[in-house]
């Protein structure tokens, strides 16, 4: 049985849309059959993420006018006057700061999205945990080391790095902007993305400038040895030859490191790469002290901060639209969590949950998602904004609409279901060509009810077959021992074990690759 | 000896004085990772204990005993013949004369694995650097023995004598049975003379071919019949001198040796006498000692030999090397004891051989391995290491030929050999893979605990000390302060602004290892941390 009948007949089920919508989304069937009759081309949809680090204070960013009075009692110190809002049109319920033109712009034109109060149930107020929760997208109360955007691509290049660079895919699967690819784009084994680890190293990479080394015969070798690493560096020249396409692009601001970054993606964008998900990183966003100037309330460091980010997105969308690929391309925010609705006696905020997110773009279904933060005339210092809507439904509305997952195959990614959200237009979605690569492991049946048989390859020598549950633990060692090379099967019985996303890890001495299968009932 | 006039960085121009300057964490550490493989944090301790001299002096003069030979970990196929039955499991073999082609490569990949335990689990002295060391100059393969037992009695020759007298140590090589077979000399005899052996002695083993070296052919051909009449036992696993193979007559040398000539003998212990007298003949020359010196120099210092070097170095360390009758212990701690040794420009040029990138990184981050009475997940483990080595293009027992790895002779690179875009992102592979998943054999996985080594650090809890800490045991090459805070923020702080939300996850990390949210989160920050620090060039430098 095919996995798309499988689906079918199994009855996955879709959730229905909940209260709260600004526009009517489209129904599942409508999604089903367009994802049928599409031609079998392949995307060239891009996903941008850019993350606030720290936990931006979402009721400063989009002030709730329609509780102003409630808004400005519970943090009377840091409260953003109304006459200076920026008004959003269409709504008189919000507005947004007003350091944010760029952004309000944008939103009048029709390409952005707000989304209300994302989160998630038993929000997590450390920095670290909450991160993880919204790299990984996770349950509050569960641990997974992968992250939703590399589970994404491991199920888009399922053999990855095995077979890579190839023909069908010459570029970076993602591109992330920092010293590391973030948990984000950590594939159930290995992490999907390729990290540029500053702004600086990009031009010295185009450029071919190396960091100084001193002058001794270690500076020598380390010279050579760093020579060799640029040279190998995978993707270096696919980088460089993107980047060299791209003479002109519009005047990003000065002294925002956002933006600085932002102009290497569109850049790298506009020169042609492939690459599908590009993550950026922003940080400060952790004001507990001194978020406003207390003189005044619309300047200060979150000010600072909002018109950073609102010129770099309205910078980067401007050069887009004058590269002509901003038909390609949607981004969106996300910070790890909100501020406390009531103020601190600092001048900040500590940390808290729900947040608005922006979602940018050409094809963005331009508006209001959601209904304004309800401000309770009387908030204690423990309150918290609730939720209106899972991050996950965010991602998993992205992958579906945006890069064109078969809507089928999200639980394999998202490792549950989630309400779809009216993000993005759909027309354009073609659905994606995958299965590029070696495939080393597989399984058959995919999804599977009780057991499914294995079959893997190996050239030989030790070799180890391992199941894995969704959280990256082991949880069987079905072979391990020596072979001789060839292709072999070994029988996977699951037993008791729930329902939901496994995957099977192949070790080959140095070879090891990750394939991912589905139990259902 | 040339020196690379496009490039502004000379070797160091001191001597062999004695090192007098401070003798802190980083001068252990140079010197550690240069007579060991990689500086475990327990061996810098101990010596920053000690002087300097001192420190030196226990490095050469080893406590542990040899070590037990390989065992039989392996399964003998069914037709093999002899069947390899008398040998249990769990017991050596290297005493067993098995003839059999399947035992035989069993028995050599046993032994290959047993090496880089002994590697791995090396006490604490300069004696594994020193047999590696041997192994690359006497280089032999085990493809080309083709005789288990040979292969290991050849490396416990080596082992054996690695610390002791050059002099007798080239004796036990010309008559080794492995080397017998290696360079022919079980065919080398008195009618048909094979002069292999007679030439890679003078040319490889001793003479080297530096501007000093000025043997002829007529002295290959000349040493070569000397060499006659040495044969192979198999069933002994052991050689033996045959009087009838040999040349009575005497040999003739040159003028490089003084016009020497060796008398023909003509009884049973010829072979023995004529062996030592020529080698006495070739180490009477100045240059063996010169030549061996700069051997020794590009193992443990550097490979650039300018004038400078040879003046003030190396032509002093042959002196004494001679004065002490070709012991190699005075020459290693003259050495190792010097201001060039610790002269700053001295430091971290290295680029890491393989086994020193492979064994340095097990032992630096302290990966633990199953108990050693469990030899077949042993064994298992250090099969996955000698695969990398050997993928790295440093397999151990197989140099590419008689010369030894180019590493250490081929000018201009060098070192540099070592390093291209097949094995430097292998080498990156290597140290992920051992942070990530770990390698499993029989159901045991050896993998790096990065969150117990950090423990160990001064203050792990501040992101400051904790990436100096690092970047001070792990590199020789320090980051610039830019560096370390992007890393810092990027990796130990998500992003965030604070030190204090590493402090505060890492303190409830210790008194709440349970905490799996937050204990998961530490051991994927310590995690990436290493990686990323791993996969900088800086750490291919020792």
């Amino acid at each position: 049985m095919k996995r798309r009948d499988f689906l079918r007949n199994s009855g996955v089920l879709i959730p229905s849309l909940l209260g709260g919508l600004s526009v009517k989304a489209f129904s599942v069937e409508d999604l089903l059959m367009q994802g049928m009759f599409l031609p079998t081309t392949e995307t060239d949809h891009v996903l941008v993420i850019i993350q606030l680090s720290g936990g931006n204070d979402g009721l400063n960013t989009v002030i709730p006018l329609e509780y102003y009075s409630n808004y400005t009692n519970a943090r009377s110190n840091i409260a953003i006057p109304q006459q200076s809002v920026l008004s959003l049109s269409g709504t008189q319920k919000v507005g947004l700061h007003p350091a944010m033109t760029g952004l309000q712009n944008m939103f009048n034109d029709g390409r952005v999205k707000l989304v209300h109060s994302v989160g998630y149930p038993q929000p997590n107020f450390s920095h670290f945990r909450a991160t993880d929760i919204w790299m990984s997208g996770s349950d509050s109360n569960t641990t997974v080391n992968s992250g939703w955007a590399g589970r994404y691509l491991n199920y888009e290049y399922p053999n990855f790095p095995n077979g890579y660079p190839n023909a069908s895919m010459r570029d970076p699967l993602a591109i992330q902007i920092g010293s590391i690819t973030s948990l984000t784009l950590q594939g159930p084994a290995v992490s999907m993305g390729m990290s540029i680890s500053n702004t600086n190293n990009f031009y010295n990479l185009i450029n071919g400038v190396q960091d100084p080394a001193p002058e001794t015969p270690a500076g020598k070798e380390l010279k050579f040895v760093r020579m060799v690493a640029q040279q190998t560096q995978q993707y270096a020249a696919v980088i460089k030859d993107a980047a060299s396409k791209v003479t002109q692009q519009v005047t990003y601001p000065t002294n925002n490191s956002l933006a600085d970054q932002l102009k290497i993606v569109a850049r790298l964008i506009g020169g042609g790469l492939q690459t599908r998900i590009y993550m950026v990183n922003y940080g400060g966003f952790d004001t507990h002290s001194a978020q406003v100037d207390s003189t005044d309330n619309t300047t200060g460091n979150h000010a600072r901060l909002l018109k950073n980010v609102s010129d770099a997105i309205k910078a980067f969308e401007d050069d887009l639209k004058f590269m002509k690929v901003d038909d390609r391309v949607t981004g969106m925010t996300f910070s790890e969590f909100g501020r406390r609705i009531k103020s601190n006696g600092s001048i900040g905020t500590d940390h808290g949950s729900a947040a608005p997110m922006f979602i940018f773009g050409k094809n963005v279904i331009g508006g209001v998602l959601g209904d304004t933060p309800n401000i309770a005339a009387s908030v204690s210092v423990n309150d918290n904004l609730p939720f209106q809507y899972d991050f996950r439904s965010v991602y998993a509305t992205l992958l579906s609409n945006w890069l064109c997952v078969d809507e089928k195959d999200l639980q394999q990614i998202m490792l549950k279901n989630f309400q779809m959200l009216p993000l993005v237009s759909t027309v354009s979605c073609k659905k994606p060509i995958n299965l590029s690569g070696e495939t080393l492991i597989s399984n058959y049946p995919n999804p599977f009810t009780s057991s499914t048989v294995i079959t893997f390859k190996t050239s030989g020598g030790h070799t180890l077959v391992q199941i894995m549950d969704a959280t990256g633990k082991v949880i069987a060692n079905l072979v391990d021992k020596d072979y001789t090379a060839g292709n072999y099967t070994i029988v996977f019985d699951s037993g008791n074990l729930p329902t939901g996303v496994y995957y099977a890890r192949l070790q080959n001495m140095a070879t090891q690759q990750v394939h991912t299968m589905l139990k259902a009932r | 000896m040339t020196s690379r006039m496009d490039f502004p960085a000379p070797p160091p121009a001191t001597g062999l004085a004695p090192y007098s300057g401070p003798w802190t964490e980083n001068e252990v550490i140079h010197l550690l990772k240069r007579a060991m493989f990689g500086a475990r944090r327990a061996d810098i301790s101990y010596f920053l204990g000690k002087t300097c001299s001192q420190a030196v002096d226990e490095l050469l003069n080893p406590q542990a005993p040899l070590p037990a030979p390989p065992v039989k970990e392996y399964t003998t196929p069914a037709t093999a013949n002899p069947a390899d039955s008398n040998i249990v499991a769990g017991s050596t073999w290297v005493g067993d004369a098995n003839t059999d082609g399947s035992v035989n490569s069993l028995r050599v990949a046993s032994f290959k694995k047993w090496w880089m335990g002994q590697m791995v689990n090396q006490d604490r002295s300069i004696r594994e650097k020193m047999t590696f060391f041997w192994h690359n100059h006497f280089s032999t393969e085990t493809g080309v023995i083709s005789y288990a037992q040979y292969v290991y009695k050849h490396h416990a020759m080596l082992r054996a004598n690695a610390l002791g007298n050059f002099r007798s140590l080239v004796k036990a090589v010309t008559i080794d049975p492995g080397m017998l077979v290696f360079l022919n000399g079980q065919q080398n005899v008195a009618a048909a003379p094979d002069e292999n052996y007679g030439r890679e002695l003078q040319e490889l083993f001793c003479c080297g071919k530096g501007p000093g070296s000025q043997y002829t052919e007529a002295d290959v051909k000349a040493a070569a019949r000397v060499l006659t009449g040495w044969r192979n036992n198999a069933t002994n696993i052991s050689s033996y001198f045959d009087i009838n193979r040999h040349d009575k007559n005497s040999k003739q040398f040159s003028s490089f040796y003084n016009n020497t000539v060796i008398q023909g003998r003509t009884t049973a212990t010829a072979g023995d006498e004529e062996i030592d007298a020529m080698i006495s003949m070739i180490l009477a020359t100045d240059e063996v000692a010169m030549y061996i010196c700069r051997r020794l120099y590009r193992w443990f210092v550097y490979y650039d030999i300018d004038s400078t070097v040879e003046a003030n170095v190396i032509t002093p360390l042959a002196a004494i090397f001679r004065s002490n009758n070709y012991n190699i212990v005075p020459v290693l701690s003259t050495l190792l004891k010097s201001e060039h040794f610790f002269d700053a420009l001295s430091r971290g040029c290295q680029i890491k051989s393989p086994v020193d990138f492979v064994v340095g990184f097990c032992r630096e981050l302290e990966l633990s391995f199953p108990p050693l009475t469990d030899y077949v997940s042993n064994y298992g483990h250090w099969n996955y290491l000698l695969s990398w080595v050997a993928s790295l293009q440093q397999n151990i027992g197989d140099p590419p030929d008689v010369s030894g790895w180019k590493a250490y002779y081929q000018a201009p690179q060098f070192y540099e050999t070592w390093i291209n875009s097949d094995t430097l992102p292998k080498r990156n592979q290597f140290s992920d893979i051992l942070m990530n998943s770990g390698y499993t054999f029989n159901g045991k996985k050896i993998m790096v605990d990065g969150a117990g080594f950090i423990k160990t650090l001064s203050q792990p809890g501040d992101p400051n000390k904790l990436i100096d800490d690092l970047t001070r045991l792990l590199f020789r090459i320090d980051l610039s302060a830019a560096s370390k805070a992007q890393v810092k923020q990027d990796i130990l702080l998500s992003g965030q602004i604070s030190d204090y939300y590493w402090t505060s996850a890492w303190n409830q990390y210790v008194s709440t290892p349970g905490d799996t949210a937050n204990t998961t989160t530490v051991k994927n920050k310590v995690r990436d941390l290493l990686k990323y620090l791993m996969d900088l060039s800086e750490y291919q430098l020792a």
